[in-house]
């Protein structure tokens, strides 16, 4: 279980959120400047609430006042938006870069699934879009994450991709048992990928249940 | 021994003094960068303001800091000397001198390439389980390396002209602590003019060598950052 209960500031705008997920994957939804990006950096430990607390299962991320725990402590996997691959490594090396120790997911398996084994010894730069994407999403996967975070994993895919990505990221969930947090615009993918959907607006939770009755009930205020 | 012998012998003594200054420049000057570029801390700007001190006071001046630290019955000195170790008026007293000289460009052009590293990939390693110091030692510096190296050809070439605070703490001992710009000055105070002249042109040499490096290494930085 995903326990999301936080008070956030940045400048003016205020993030509140109070939720918690036990869904394998829960889409973060809402209109740009909602606060979806935010979520994940505070989960992540790149922002700090004010007050409130993060938790997976019974491992407290932060708790204002008595716990904040460093990022690289967190095993939280992230990809964020504009994916980041480290620009001096190779493909191989960023993707080993996270593994931990007793991983059991090897290179080649987490390679073939993404389908970037041909593209292991090149160099960043050289990669596609949703090369690079692929690339990233392997790197979270091989630090044996125990919550991923997706930040529009698929925007810069194109739809052929999209159609071969979207099976891998049901078998994360369904094999790996990583629970993803996934944050989109894409109606589809949400009624495809997840069972819960969280809609933000303007920093707070809009509504928040399973994507049937969510987007079931007014499609349009999405 | 002939004046071109002086020659070689005085280049090779600077060039070795110059490069060992460098190494110990490293260490302190990669740290401190770092707190600058990347800390935020109370005092930041005081050390900022410290760090570069050497840059703006006039050398002597340094040198004579140094001179009252380092002398035998100076705080430092003092230790040093318990220790067997003397630093005024000896070799060791040259790289100190170069080493202070040249830290603060060392620690500017540093910085300044630690700055332009991009802080999302620092957060994508931590939140793949690096620590700090490993996001540091295989992020942060190989991103920022061609500036650190670029800082480092500057702090080289620095320590190579070093003169004021040298005077001060090492003095101008023929074999022992001459270096070129102090034998320079020591050749044209004694009327070797010619001798002079081409220490100026061995000098002119390196110091042309390590800027076009220094200047070849930031704009290679410049377009990797």
């Amino acid at each position: 279980m995903i326990a999301l209960d936080f008070v956030l500031r940045q400048g003016d705008f205020v993030l509140e959120i109070r939720e918690r997920v036990e869904a394998r994957i829960t889409a973060l939804f809402g209109p740009s400047g909602a606060g979806k990006t935010t979520v994940l950096d505070a989960i992540a430990g790149l922002r700090t609430p004010a007050s409130g607390r993060i938790a997976i299962g019974p491992r407290v991320l932060f708790a204002g006042g008595t716990t904040d725990l460093p990022s690289h402590q967190r095993h939280v996997g992230y990809v964020t938006q504009d994916v980041a691959l480290f620009p001096h490594m190779n493909v191989r090396r960023n993707i080993l870069y996270g593994r931990r120790r007793g991983q059991k997911l090897v290179l080649e398996t987490v390679a073939s699934m993404l389908e970037v084994t041909p593209l292991i010894d090149r160099q960043v730069a050289t990669l596609s879009g949703g090369e690079r994407q692929r690339v990233a999403l392997a790197r979270a996967l091989m630090s044996a994450p125990e919550l991923l975070l997706l930040d529009e994993p698929l925007a810069a895919v194109d739809l052929e991709l999209r159609k071969r990505i979207l099976p891998y990221l049901e078998r994360v969930r369904d094999e790996l048992g990583v629970p993803i947090l996934y944050v989109t615009h894409d109606r589809d993918e949400v009624t495809r990928l997840a069972d819960h959907v969280i809609v933000l607006n303007r920093g707070s939770v809009a509504r928040s249940g399973p994507p049937s009755a969510v987007l079931g009930a007014d499609p349009l205020a999405l | 021994m002939t004046p071109m012998d002086d020659v070689w012998r005085i280049t090779a003594f600077t060039i070795a003094t110059a490069l060992l200054a460098t190494a110990l420049m490293l260490p302190p000057g990669v740290l401190l960068a770092l707190l600058l570029a990347r800390g935020r801390f109370r005092g930041r700007v005081l050390l900022e303001t410290a760090v570069s001190l050497p840059l703006v006071m006039p050398p002597v001046a340094t040198g004579l800091v140094l001179l009252l630290l380092f002398a035998p019955r100076g705080p430092v000195g003092s230790l040093l000397g318990s220790a067997g170790i003397e630093v005024v008026f000896t070799w060791r007293a040259v790289v100190l001198a170069m080493t202070v000289m040249g830290l603060p460009l060392f620690v500017r052009t540093a910085r300044a390439g630690i700055e332009q590293v991009d802080r999302r990939y620092e957060a994508v390693a931590s939140t793949l389980g690096a620590s700090p110091a490993r996001v540091f030692a295989t992020i942060t510096l190989p991103l920022a390396f061609p500036a650190v190296l670029a800082g480092a050809v500057l702090g080289f070439a620095r320590a190579l002209g070093e003169f004021g605070a040298t005077i001060m703490i090492a003095g101008s001992i023929p074999g022992a602590t001459r270096t070129l710009a102090v034998a320079i000055y020591s050749f044209t105070d004694t009327g070797r003019d010619s001798d002079a002249l081409m220490l100026v042109g061995v000098s002119a040499a390196i110091a042309f060598a390590a800027l076009w490096l220094s200047n070849y290494l930031s704009s290679r930085a410049g377009i990797r950052a």
